[in-house]
């Protein structure tokens, strides 16, 4: 026993090819507690909280794990969409508030959130036009590029976003007259997005455009060298994550009710990475590992007794990065995952 | 016996002007690497079915050849002709025109299975039956990557690895095959067996195969006609026998070769 806390490493080889089952069952394991002992209403709340950041996070590994290009400004894409569906479907009177005065349209939900999608793919294309062609650490630094420039879109751009003060009021979804304004009813609808998005990230992942993607990630000339257009490939799964966090956007504005800048700096960006390179890159249950473990840290830090609240933001980061870091060291692929970074 | 004393008159044909036409020629073709100058106006080719040799020291340019094929070198000055007509395709289209292309090092997929590897040679089909075939195709010719097709390519050794290689290219059904350092880094036996694959290729299937080795005897048994290589121009072109009559890459290998001078 000496020997192994001497020795972290032994502790893990101990556990040998099960490391994957220990890690599911104890971040499984570790939620159901948390929501039984906190009750029913903060289960719900955990359990759309996860569900936006799983889409999200798989929506990234799509990107990062399958295709290995690492991209910290997939919080962009996000943010689109947030604001496409709050500018469309806000119907706040502002100018009654003196503040910014932005068009309120009141459209319904389920019209804006294919806006949502569909915007958040068309500025894909377009920036990723431009990011084929990096690679390798110049294609993070673009990247980063591009999280800096939405946020200050999202800032800046008053007449479209109100900038700082935000945009509220925005629209629950309704069909048929039955809305989901209730919360259990709108955790029902997100699981099901996940769940769309889990499976259509499947099909992709099994199909031979999959293979070609994970082709590329390890050899990009091997596989232009045998007829695949390289950049064609990974423009597609590019659009194809930034409709999905476009998605994500959509569903997590209309949750809110309220969304400003705030919510898509990039710290957020970084730390939708982390839950990427946590879960495990290129798997898709290694993503919904790693949203489920970094909900769990960010809602689990509200209740631990020492730690006064006005440092739980703070201290979430800190224990994240420690997790990363501890990571890196002894198991680089992740929880869950089939490569390293 | 030498072939041709000074560059041929006409790249595309072979040797006199009258003689048939070279499927692949490079035409005074110089490939420079900013100030580094990589090939030199160089011209060899090769028959339809034979089996052409490219040899010569580290940096003589060899790989650079099927690279500037390939579209994979910054081509500064003269023409790759395929069929008798200037290849213009991008990278990715020149596998449709007939070549396909096994690099150095294999690079075979490592995370992908023995029989996807094998599957990305022809995924732009779109024909699963065609696929298929010549997936059976393949895996008769090389029987150990039948017996490894569910294995992950990581799994295998490095002679098997260039076995996966060129199964893959061999996907392709390839009118020509650009083999790049096919016996770099495996073992004696191994490298026995990579050039008895090469030639059952070429005279099995009949493909034309352009190759670029630095294992002179092996690949000198096996090929029709050989080229040697020395600081990006050629400075020998012949028959594999002429190549052992010269001691000219002896002399490549000492440095004694003026690789400005013409060709010996």
């Amino acid at each position: 026993m000496r020997e192994l806390a001497r020795n972290p490493r032994a502790a893990l080889r101990l556990t040998g090819g099960n490391i994957e089952l220990w890690a599911n069952l104890l971040v499984i394991s570790w939620a159901v507690a948390f929501m039984l002992w906190q009750g029913v209403g903060f289960a719900i709340t955990l359990g759309t909280v996860f569900a936006i950041w799983a889409i999200l996070s798989v929506s990234l590994n799509l990107v990062v794990g399958f295709s290995g290009l690492l991209s910290i400004g997939h919080i962009g894409f996000f943010g689109i969409g947030a604001y496409a569906m709050a500018i469309l479907t806000s119907d706040a009177s502002y100018e009654q508030l003196r503040t910014e005065a932005i068009p309120t349209l009141g459209w319904p939900f389920f019209a804006a959130l294919p806006v949502s999608v569909a915007l958040a793919g068309l500025v894909a294309i377009l920036v990723g036009i431009v990011f084929n062609r990096f690679r390798d650490d110049i294609y993070v630094l673009v990247s980063f590029g591009f999280a800096i420039i939405s946020f200050n879109v999202f800032l800046n751009w008053r007449a479209l976003t109100r900038g700082a003060f935000g945009i509220h009021e925005i629209s629950r979804p309704e069909i048929g007259g039955w809305a989901f304004d209730g919360d259990l009813a709108f955790l029902a609808l997100v699981v099901v997005f996940l769940a769309a998005v889990m499976l259509v990230s499947w099909f992709i992942v099994t199909s031979s455009f999959g293979r070609v993607l994970t082709a590329i990630r390890e050899d990009e000339q091997a596989a232009s060298v045998f007829g695949y257009r390289v950049t064609h490939y990974k423009l597609a799964i590019w659009v194809i994550s930034a409709m999905m966090a476009g998605l994500a956007g959509g569903l997590f504005a209309s949750w809110t009710s309220f969304i400003d800048p705030n919510s898509f700096i990039l710290l957020e960006s970084i730390l939708l990475v982390s839950i990427v390179i946590l879960g495990g890159l290129a798997t898709i249950w290694g993503s919904l590992l790693g949203a489920m473990t970094f909900v769990l840290l960010e809602e689990g830090m509200r209740f631990l007794p020492f730690l006064p609240n006005e440092y739980v933001g703070q201290a979430r980061q800190v224990v994240l990065g420690i997790l990363l870091v501890l990571l890196m060291l002894f198991r680089p692929q992740g929880l869950v995952g089939r490569f390293k970074l | 016996m030498m072939e041709n004393p000074t560059a041929p008159a006409n790249a595309l044909r072979d040797s006199a002007a009258n003689g048939p036409e070279l499927l692949l020629a490079l035409q005074n073709v110089s490939v420079h690497y900013g100030a580094v100058i990589a090939l030199e106006e160089v011209s060899l080719g090769v028959q339809r079915g034979e089996l052409a040799a490219v040899m010569g020291p580290n940096g003589a340019g060899k790989s650079t050849v099927l690279k500037a094929i390939m579209g994979l070198a910054p081509v500064v000055g003269g023409t790759v002709h395929w069929r008798g007509r200037p290849l213009a395709a991008a990278t990715h289209e020149i596998v449709k025109e007939g070549i396909a292309f096994v690099p150095q090092g294999r690079r075979v997929f490592t995370h992908l299975s023995v029989e996807e590897n094998l599957e990305m040679g022809c995924l732009y089909l779109n024909d699963r039956a065609e696929q298929s075939r010549r997936r059976d195709a393949v895996m008769e010719l090389f029987p150990v990557l039948y017996q490894k097709r569910r294995d992950f390519a990581s799994q295998m050794s490095g002679g098997q690895q260039q076995m996966l290689a060129l199964g893959r290219g061999l996907m392709a059904g390839p009118e020509a095959l650009l083999l790049d350092e096919p016996t770099l880094g495996l073992a004696p036996i191994v490298v026995k067996e990579v050039f008895q694959k090469v030639s059952e290729i070429n005279e099995r299937l009949k493909t034309t195969i352009f190759v670029v080795e630095h294992n002179i005897k092996g690949v000198l048994d096996i090929a029709n006609r050989a080229y040697v290589l020395d600081k990006g121009r050629v400075v020998h072109r012949g028959t594999p026998q002429s190549v052992r009559d010269t001691n000219i890459l002896t002399d490549v290998f000492l440095g004694r070769v003026n690789a400005g001078a013409p060709e010996e």
